[in-house]
């Protein structure tokens, strides 16, 4: 079944094979940003999640970052 | 005079003098003493008696893939019950040369004997036998010829590696002649990693074989899954491996290189809370998600989305595990269990979350 | 400049007493001691000071860090000047866990040889805080008492005649294709030093500074002798650069040793390692950048932690390899208990002259130890441990990742991994 993988470092993503992905914020918050409002921090969060149904959408035929 | 090393040897009907082609199903015989190259291999050491020799048909294996090697260790059960003079202190089988069957064969009869007669087992095959795509890593296999013109410098190579093992020494395929597993061992060097580190730049900058200690690995590949049409109509599951757990972490999830991921339910939440879950990640600050673990674990837009139509319904079950340190042969084999799982309630999709 | 080590080395170490050094029996005076870490930081709520020493059945959990004492005595400029060193010993700071990564040292058995730290006596101080002092607070408060008990011990000796006095001399060699190149024969080697910078237990401190900011930065490489890195992180045990390993760099001390007679050591660059892609990447192109700079043939690079800096590494390797500069570099790996899995996070052809410091993932087997200092229990939290390891007889088994600088990637250690 598709796979959207939310994550940081897309290098490794890349490297150990996913096919969706979508670049998070940060490692220690991936869907979310200490430095903004929690209104701003859901508005990120909710955007990398509709990021990542678009990809759950998309056709693909090799990896593909959705940004 | 010290004992000699007892040695069981495996081989095929055609080495051990049954016939050809059409005995290919013969299934597993056993005789006293040595048989075919089995003689050869008293002959190249006298610290070694063949004791017995089992002959299997190249294609019985291959037959009879679950039970082969279990047949085969049930023989010399059944020869040690008889005689317990007959418990070999090493299992050989082979040589195979390139022959992919009896490849197969050896390697089955070696796993077998080392997972259920915990007792050490060794083969030899040339490096491009097919069997090695299924066996390398659970092997000890001495580089071996293409043909039999390899015979004697591959029994050979099978006694030394063989009386090795019995001492329980390390095998190294650079030392040893043995056929790499694909397997990391750790070992004391002379020199400290900050003088190999230098020397190893000196070579390169020289333009001598640099010897690195550690050939970049090539990642398997999967294939992309289809799309799912409309998310509006698909249920959708959670996973992450940012560690975000129910608070008290009931199923003891560690902190790195866990042992196992947990299944946990989402029902009656709207959102995940400091009062709620944690994170259990040892690789990262969790400072952040502690305070709001919908940051790794974004339940509170996905019940959202779920409401406005976006998504047709959330999978009650989200999967969580740590990916600190976690070797990818474990990742994978949790990502195939969990994979399972979600098929079989329905999951269409999965967003996965890491840190 | 000339750097100027005053070398005293301890034989022996006993608490109480006239402060001091003579006749390598280094004295510490463990009440003033402790009066003086409460009286400087009141989160501190408990100190307990006591030696742990090579052979005995000690084991020392929940390590945050080890420090080298070694205090400035003259001079100003970090590399420079003169240092009061004592060599062969070390304070050792431990306790109630922070978050999950804190360590082991045994002073004896099958797990003394994964740990340099096991090979001479060790002042040990058992922290606690507070019940109101945050995570932060705590790994902040006991860093310091670390370092301030390192630095009082220093200070004890600063007078006593030192046994060795070694001069350690280094020049920025001229760099730039249009100026004269020193021993034009030699190759010009530069040093990629990169240290942790991710948050809570995965800090490190340059110049005082957090390194977060001000990376990356070309130092002198005598600065590290210095005391100009900190480590404020605890990523895994087995890896963790403490603060005496950033002391006695062992790639520093090589170069130098080899500076003029086998290579030209042209300088170090202290880089970092961050979390989010964009920073990475920024970090590393500025770090080849300030390599590319010193017009280099070759460079070695560290790095510390794993996992995520695994592509900081090969974002780094892949730089300069197109800078036309070849590298070395050295790293950990994590193949699994079995040896049979993938070591790294990220992978790149540019890494083709890699040294491996050891498979934290293989386990090993402890004995029992009569004297622990630190939470036992804590034990199973600590990563490269298992709900399972410690048993009730005070055996444990636990991964090479729970020993302290068990596979040290800056190579301070002899353990390596082949295939087999």
């Amino acid at each position: 079944m598709p796979t959207a993988h939310i994550c940081s470092i897309v290098p490794i993503s890349k490297t150990v094979g996913a096919n969706r992905i979508i670049p998070s914020v940060a490692i220690p918050h991936p869907l979310g940003d200490p430095d903004k409002s929690p209104a701003e921090e859901k508005a990120i969060r909710r955007r990398l999640v509709e990021m990542a149904l678009q990809a759950l959408e998309t056709e693909i035929a090799e990896q593909r970052v959705f940004d | 005079m010290a004992n000699k090393i007892r040695v069981i040897h495996c081989l095929n009907q055609f080495f051990g003098g049954l016939g050809g082609e059409e005995k290919g199903g013969l299934a597993p015989q056993w005789f006293e003493g040595p048989k075919g190259p089995g003689l050869l291999v008293q002959q190249l050491s006298a610290d070694i008696e063949v004791v017995g020799t089992i002959a299997v048909g190249d294609n019985y294996i291959a037959e009879h893939p679950d039970d082969g090697g279990r047949e085969i260790v049930a023989l010399i059960e059944a020869q040690i019950a008889r005689d317990p003079d007959l418990r070999p202190d090493l299992v050989m089988a082979g040589p195979a040369f390139a022959a992919g069957r009896y490849g197969m064969s050896c390697g089955a009869i070696c796993q077998a004997v080392q997972e259920q007669l915990h007792i050490p087992a060794v083969t030899a095959m040339h490096p491009d036998n097919p069997a090695l795509d299924i066996y390398r890593q659970a092997l000890t296999a001495a580089r071996a010829g293409v043909d039999v013109m390899g015979m004697r410098d591959a029994v050979d190579a099978m006694v030394r590696v063989g009386i090795k093992l019995v001492a329980g020494e390390a095998i190294i395929p650079s030392e040893d002649g043995t056929i790499p597993r694909g397997l990391r061992r750790n070992y004391f060097a002379d020199a400290t990693g900050a003088q190999r580190a230098i020397e190893m730049l000196l070579r390169k900058l020289n333009g001598e074989e640099i010897g690195t200690e550690y050939p970049m690995p090539a990642f398997s590949r999967v294939a992309p899954a289809a799309p799912v049409a409309d998310m509006a109509k698909a249920t959708l599951a959670l996973v992450t491996s940012g560690g975000i757990v129910p608070r008290g972490n009931p199923d003891r999830i560690e902190s790195a290189n866990a042992s196992k991921y947990g299944e946990y339910s989402l029902e009656g939440l709207d959102r995940l809370s400091a009062e709620s879950h944690q994170s259990v990640h040892g690789g990262y600050d969790t400072t952040y998600a502690n305070e709001d673990p919908n940051r790794v674990l974004p339940l509170d837009v996905v019940r959202e989305l779920v409401r406005e139509g976006r998504i047709g319904r959330l999978s009650e079950t989200y999967y969580a595990t740590v990916g600190n340190a976690t070797s990818v042969k474990r990742a994978e084999a949790y990502g195939r269990e969990i994979a399972a799982k979600l098929v079989n309630v329905g999951v269409q999709a999965v967003i996965l979350t890491s840190t | 400049m000339t750097l100027t080590l005053l070398r005293h080395s301890v034989q022996t170490v006993t608490l109480g007493g006239t402060a001091g050094i003579t006749g390598g029996t280094l004295t510490v005076d463990a009440d003033a001691l402790c009066s003086h870490l409460q009286t400087r930081d009141d989160r501190l709520t408990s100190i307990q000071i006591g030696l742990a020493v090579p052979g005995d059945a000690t084991r020392i959990v929940c390590v945050k860090d080890v420090v080298a004492p070694r205090t400035k005595k003259a001079g100003k400029e970090p590399g420079t000047g003169t240092l009061c060193v004592l060599d062969n010993v070390a304070v050792v700071t431990c306790g109630p866990i922070v978050a999950f990564q804190e360590g082991i040292i045994d002073m004896s058995g099958p797990g003394a040889d994964y740990t340099p730290f096991s090979r001479f006596p060790l002042v040990v101080l058992e922290i606690d805080v507070g019940d109101g002092v945050s995570p932060h607070e705590h790994e902040a408060a006991v860093r310091s008492a670390g370092l301030d008990a390192a630095e009082f011990i220093a200070r004890s000796c600063i007078d006593a005649d030192p046994d060795v006095i070694e001069m350690v001399a280094w020049e920025p060699p001229h760099g730039g294709p249009e100026l004269p190149r020193i021993a034009p024969e030699l190759p010009r080697i530069a040093y990629l030093y990169m240290v942790l910078s991710q948050g809570l237990l995965h800090d490190s401190y340059v110049f005082g500074r957090n390194a977060k900011d001000g990376l990356p930065l070309a130092v002198d490489p005598r600065a590290a002798f210095d005391n100009a890195i900190v480590s404020g992180n605890c990523v895994s045990a087995c890896d963790k650069n403490t603060t005496y390993h950033h002391q006695n760099n062992p790639v520093i001390a090589e170069l130098l040793r080899g500076h003029g007679s086998r290579w030209t050591f042209v300088g170090v660059v202290i880089s970092n390692a961050l979390t989010r892609l964009a920073e990475k990447q920024r970090s590393a192109a500025a770090a080849v950048k300030l390599v590319a700079d010193m017009n280099v043939d070759g460079a070695i690079v560290s790095k510390e932690g794993f996992g995520n800096p695994d592509a900081d590494l090969m974002m780094i390797l892949r730089g300069l390899e197109q800078a036309g500069i070849k590298a070395s570099a050295m790293t950990d790996e994590f193949a699994g208990s079995d040896g049979d899995s993938q070591s790294l996070a990220d992978a790149a052809p540019e890494a083709d002259a890699i040294v491996s410091v050891g498979n934290a993932n293989e386990r090993i087997e402890l004995p029992a130890m009569t004297t622990v200092f630190g939470p036992l229990p804590d034990v199973t939290r600590l990563a490269g441990g298992y709900p399972h390891s410690l048993r009730e007889d005070g055996t444990m088994e636990v991964e090479l990742q729970a020993i302290m600088g068990s596979t040290n990637q800056l190579g301070y250690g002899r353990l390596s991994c082949q295939e087999v």
